[in-house]
């Protein structure tokens, strides 16, 4: 297999790493957002896994044994559960559009290729590009965050950006294992904390809506 | 003089290939779906039939009705003969390139749309309306898929992009991907398939279409279809010849070349059948107001997929 | 010599009907003199074009006391002389029929030859005294021919706006001459071209042209006045408004920034390129909203003006980056689509005129049904409509392609600016074009097909001859500058090429028919083999057809899917075809609200429906500029009442700053 192949096939898995996060920007309904998400997780496994081939270093088989379990696996599935179980609205409200949303993703992905270039002047192109994928991954993800209203697809977005962190990170040459396994506990961790978040406001709010929170932050006179 | 042997070719295997490519993929659906299906060769016997049926024109219609059916053949015909399928050596192969292409096709969708309206039927201004809405965006993200094709080619003549795929000019890009990916959401909406229009439907509020041609029976009907049908193929072959040329004899290829060509592009051409045949059905139309997004969302990333060519590339 | 001659004789036809009165003789001959002056300036240009002369001068002793004005002759004047007179010609020739037609007739005639005569002037200036006073006889014949039909509340107000918008223009090119001049005071261009000014000087040049040719153009935030001042004329003035007058203004631009300034930066490039964008795309979403025909046509004229400006832009970036060669290909699409842009738009305004003398109507939702009333008219209107939704093989696409194609060429450029700008132009363009083709199929489906909407539609009948022969002329010239690309790229090349610093080679490696500029393997484009393929295929189609289905046509009562209605109220309105698109674009853009009231069942009140929309460039920029404008004058207005001592104290003041002034300076 020639070299510019193996980075070319690095290229596409990262590539549809963040058309996913497009995807998951564009959808309407909770549960087709959280296939998405799960998806994407699966592209990320793939792209840990060619990475492991590449760089030959094989403690990126486990992160990517790590993604493909927690991220893909476990993660979706807990959320559907909840969904199910809070009987939540199958649609998502969105605070814009879902045109304009995909028109400031675009600009985004502009942004951090503009960002990443000049940066990375001497690094090679594969460098480069992986670097402006996964900083695009992140930028969509908290794009997520900022224009979703239902809390479940926040989290989603909390993790989507996770993903673009991750995606730099295996494709960064030398980044610890502890820094990956670390880094995944933690949006475990928060996971939970989701999860039981979630069961809280609602009883109290009987809604998942975040806006319904606004009345009774500290902060206000 | 061979180009021209092979432009004649070309253009009477768009005539003959169109209706079956259309039979196989309402086959292929059926049996899916698990029924029977029809013959392949069902789409000829129905332009024939309606060939020999008696054309009823509106009384509140004028010549544009009956200019119209020859019009949009004539146009997307035309632009059937320029994109390769089996050579590149075509007579006509420099006369269009794909900006021409989209133009091409624009007259097309110009003329049925106009001819939707001259009847003065609500059915005619729905479909018009909404068709010319689903274009304004299908036709920007196609022109985009160009641009990136020819950042990375060096030019916007299929002939020319073909070889220069061929020549191992472009390796597995993410910005071809994304063209690709822009390329079909646009052939979706443009052939009229599922999620965007519903090919078997009549009378139903959701129709694009069909609400245009509404009013067209016998031969005027005959040719409407037969435009359809040469659309879906032309569409079929443009995505083979951009991202899947392999197959496809250069200028200087001997006859054996020219027949290797031939095999492979029917054979390409039934995978992409199957293809399709398998999205349509496994998905659900959608709502009429969602192909915006839909669309916009083939423009994007398209736009997406020209802005990536600077990471990748030293454009 | 005989363009002197031509030029006088406007200025007789403009006197003929003075004396005349309501003799309608007159008001044709005067019509009559003007197409006789104008075929003689279009030939002279194009005599002058086709020899490939040398520019010729003319000095004649009359301007300021201290100067004589100057006239210059050469390729760019030339090309834009033609650019003029032929749409002039036709209009002029229509005028012979619809002249009398027109609401106060008579106050248009006097005015519409000392229109012409403006506009020619300024493109043959060669000092900055004619040219501006030109520019003023065009603005101030043009104001008048607006406000012919003055008893209208509506003309008045856009009379009014034009007048604003008209002196703004002017206001702005007087100081970017007097930069130019320099402190020597040398009006003539041939100084300017030699001059050289400091970064600030240059700065301050570019955008005062920018502004003062932008707001005459009808350029994007400065369009305003533009689709309510263009349909308030009668229609052969609206099309020489909206055709050829925006075209002065573009000749005001490309003669500044490409031949006296000379050296633009490439951010000024960029930025005619963004506002070009923003105006095709703002321009064709205001006119797929409008229901007016005219105002549609005026709000075409936006798009088609931005279309030429991200051409006019993308030239001057490659100019400044030294890749002259992309710079003339650029230039010559720019030039292409002018050209292109003069002769459609006359032909749909003189269309939309013909329409309004058959029906008194241009209000869309009240035609229909006129391809079968006006069989000469709608044939021309739909080439029109056609060419200007470039489809080839007509002449707006060549234009098109040959943008598309130096767009495609625009990530040469070095700066990571153009690199990302480029494609998001490229698919505002992109949007531009096939927007306007979903805006001429409702503007000609509504109007033209179908069944009649009123009474006027229905009784319908065809226009005299001089008109019909005006807009049949027009439609052939779109069909001749669409099927012979490369002879007319080539001629636009020679005129180019001093301006970009290159020659453009209309058909690289391929030859005559195949336009293939810069380079042959980038793309080419064939109309004339398309055509004569397309012909061929006809003829075949044409003899199957009648092999396969030998039975006659039935004519029979609409189907309907079974349900007719006999009321054509039961159409597509023009309001309902741009519905989609509407709720596409215009939520966000217009703040389009639409609300349907619904009477609960049994109620028999009708539901109702209304729509409001807001423009956003009105609202944000012009009302509150207004404001602006009222307050200082309220504050100014103080003034009036001071006693006399104070105004004497106000005037030593002043007399004592600029002693101080000078002082200083000294």
């Amino acid at each position: 297999m020639t070299a510019t192949l193996t980075y070319d096939l690095a290229h596409l898995i990262g590539a549809t790493v963040l058309m996913m996060g497009f995807a998951l920007l564009y959808q309407r309904r909770v549960s087709s957002v959280i296939r998405i998400y799960a998806l994407q997780a699966l592209a990320l496994a793939a792209a840990a896994a060619w990475q492991a081939y590449i760089q030959d270093a094989p403690h990126l088989y486990l992160t990517a044994a790590i993604a493909l379990v927690f991220k893909a696996i476990i993660v979706p599935l807990a959320l559907s559960w909840l969904v199910r179980r809070l009987g939540m609205h199958r649609t998502i409200e969105t605070a814009l559009g879902i045109g304009p949303t995909l028109v400031i993703g675009v600009g985004l992905v502009a942004l951090s290729i503009l960002l990443v270039l000049p940066v990375t002047e001497g690094a090679a192109a594969l460098a480069r590009e992986s670097l402006a994928l996964a900083m695009s991954v992140l930028l969509l993800g908290l794009l997520m965050m900022i224009t979703r209203r239902n809390a479940v697809t926040q989290v989603i977005g909390f993790m989507a950006l996770e993903n673009g962190l991750l995606l730099a990170a295996v494709s960064a040459q030398g980044m610890p294992l502890v820094v990956e396994i670390s880094v995944a506990f933690a949006v475990l961790v928060a996971m939970i904390l989701f999860g039981i978040f979630f069961f809280r406001i609602r009883e109290r709010f009987d809604s998942l809506d975040v806006e319904t929170l606004d009345p009774y932050r500290g902060d206000r006179p | 003089m061979s180009a021209a042997l092979w432009q004649i070719l070309q253009i009477a295997l768009a005539l003959a290939l169109a209706p079956g490519l259309t039979g196989l993929v309402r086959w292929l659906k059926a049996v899916l779906q698990g029924r029977g299906g029809p013959s392949l060769l069902q789409p000829y016997r129905d332009l024939y039939r309606l060939l020999r049926k008696e054309p009823v024109v509106s009384e509140d219609s004028s010549w544009l009705f009956r200019l119209a059916p020859y019009g949009c053949f004539l146009a997307v015909l035309l632009a059937a003969a320029i994109v390769p399928t089996f050579t590149t050596h075509l007579t006509l192969v420099h006369a269009a390139d794909l900006i021409a292409l989209v133009a091409l096709l624009g007259i097309a969708r110009f003329l049925t749309a106009l001819a939707g309206m001259d009847a003065g039927t609500a059915f005619g201004g729905l479909g018009a309306s909404r068709e010319m809405m689903i274009a304004s965006l299908a036709e920007p993200a196609m022109l985009m898929v160009t641009f990136s094709l020819s950042l990375l080619a060096g030019s916007t003549l299929p002939a020319n992009i073909v070889g220069f795929v061929l020549g191992g000019g472009i390796g597995l890009e993410v910005s071809m991907g994304l063209a690709l990916a822009a390329l079909t959401m646009v052939a979706i909406a443009e052939t009229g398939r599922i999620p965007i229009d519903n090919p078997a439907t009549h009378l139903e509020l959701t129709m694009v279409h069909e609400a245009m041609v509404l009013e067209y029976s016998g031969r005027h009907l005959a040719l409407m279809e037969a435009t359809g049908m040469l659309r879906l193929w032309l569409f079929a072959s443009l995505i083979l010849c951009l991202f899947l040329p392999w197959g496809i004899a250069l200028p200087g290829g001997g006859f054996l070349a020219i027949l290797l060509g031939l095999v492979t592009y029917v054979v390409k051409l039934a995978g992409i059948a199957v293809a399709l045949a398998v999205f349509e059905t496994s998905i659900a139309k959608m709502r009429l107001f969602r192909v915006a997004d839909f669309l916009g969302g083939a423009l994007l990333l398209a736009l997406l997929g020209t802005i990536f060519l600077y990471v990748s590339e030293a454009v | 010599m005989t363009a002197g001659a031509a030029l006088l004789l406007l200025l007789v036809a403009s006197l003929v009907p003075l004396g005349a009165g309501h003799l309608a003789r007159a008001h044709q001959a005067a019509y009559g003199l003007c197409l006789g002056s104008a075929l003689v300036l279009a030939l002279v240009a194009l005599v002058h074009l086709a020899a490939g002369d040398a520019a010729r001068l003319a000095v004649l002793p009359f301007g300021l006391p201290w100067m004589a004005a100057h006239f210059r002759l050469d390729q760019l004047s030339a090309f834009f002389l033609l650019v003029i007179n032929l749409p002039a010609a036709m209009a002029a020739l229509y005028g012979i029929g619809y002249g009398l037609h027109a609401p106060e007739y008579r106050r248009v005639t006097p005015f519409f030859p000392l229109f012409l005569l403006g506009m020619n002037v300024v493109v043959l200036a060669d000092d900055a005294f004619v040219f501006l006073v030109g520019w003023e006889f065009m603005s101030l014949a043009s104001w008048l021919l607006v406000l012919s039909n003055h008893r209208d509340q509506e003309t008045r107000r856009a009379a009014h706006l034009y007048l604003i918008m008209a002196s703004f223009g002017g206001f702005c090119l007087l100081p970017a001459f007097g930069l130019m001049a320099g402190e020597g005071g040398d009006f003539r261009f041939e100084a300017m071209r030699a001059g050289e000014f400091g970064p600030v000087a240059g700065f301050l040049v570019v955008l005062l042209a920018l502004l003062g040719a932008g707001s005459k153009a009808g350029l994007v935030p400065l369009h305003a006045w533009l689709p309510q001042a263009h349909p308030a004329a009668p229609s052969h003035v609206s099309a020489l408004m909206s055709g050829v007058m925006t075209k002065v203004a573009l000749y005001g631009l490309v003669r500044i920034l490409f031949d006296l300034h000379g050296a633009v930066d490439w951010r000024w490039g960029a930025a005619l390129m963004l506002i070009g964008a923003a105006s095709a795309v703002i321009g064709v979403l205001y006119a797929l909203m409008q229901t007016d025909l005219k105002r549609l046509l005026a709000y075409s004229t936006v798009e088609n003006i931005g279309v030429i400006a991200i051409s006019l832009g993308l030239a001057l970036a490659f100019k400044d980056q030294g890749r002259q060669a992309l710079a003339a290909l650029a230039l010559v699409a720019a030039f292409y689509h002018m050209l292109n842009h003069a002769a459609f738009k006359t032909l749909l305004f003189l269309g939309a005129g013909a329409v309004q003398a058959a029906t008194h109507e241009r209000e869309l939702n009240r035609l229909g049904g006129l391809i079968k009333r006006m069989p000469v008219t709608a044939p021309a209107f739909l080439l029109g409509a056609m060419a200007i939704s470039a489809l080839p093989p007509l002449n707006g696409f060549v234009s098109e392609w040959l943008i598309f194609q130096s767009l495609f060429r625009g990530p040469e450029l070095p700066h990571w600016t153009m690199k990302f700008g480029v494609p998001v132009v490229g698919a505002l363009l992109a949007l531009a074009a096939a927007l306007a083709a979903a805006c001429f199929v409702r503007a000609f489906g509504i109007a033209f097909l179908g069944r009649a909407r009123s009474a006027a539609a229905a009784q319908a009948a065809e226009v005299v001859a001089p008109m019909r022969a005006a807009l049949v002329l027009l439609a052939v010239l779109c069909v001749v500058l669409g099927v012979i690309p490369v002879t007319v790229t080539g001629a636009l090349a020679t005129i180019a090429e001093p301006l970009a610093g290159a020659a453009l080679e209309p058909a690289v490696g391929l030859g005559w028919p195949w336009l293939s500029p810069a380079d042959g393997e980038r793309g080419s484009y064939a109309a004339t083999v398309l055509v004569l393929a397309g012909l061929v295929l006809a003829g075949l189609l044409l003899w199957a057809t009648r092999r396969l289905s030998p039975l006659p046509v039935r004519v029979a009562p609409s189907w309907d899917c079974g349900q007719p209605d006999p009321s054509p109220a039961t159409q597509y309105t023009a309001d309902s075809f741009a519905q989609p698109l509407r709720r596409v674009f215009g939520t966000r853009i217009f703040g389009a609200r639409e609300t349907v009231e619904m009477p609960p069942p049994g109620d028999p009140r009708p539901a109702r429906f209304s729509l409001r929309m807001r423009d956003p460039i009105w609202q944000g920029l012009y009302l509150p500029l207004a404001a602006g404008v009222d307050w200082l004058a309220e504050r100014i207005n103080r003034m009036q009442f001071l006693s006399i001592r104070r105004y004497l104290m106000l005037m030593f003041l002043t007399l004592v700053v600029l002693l101080v002034v000078v002082g200083v300076r000294q």
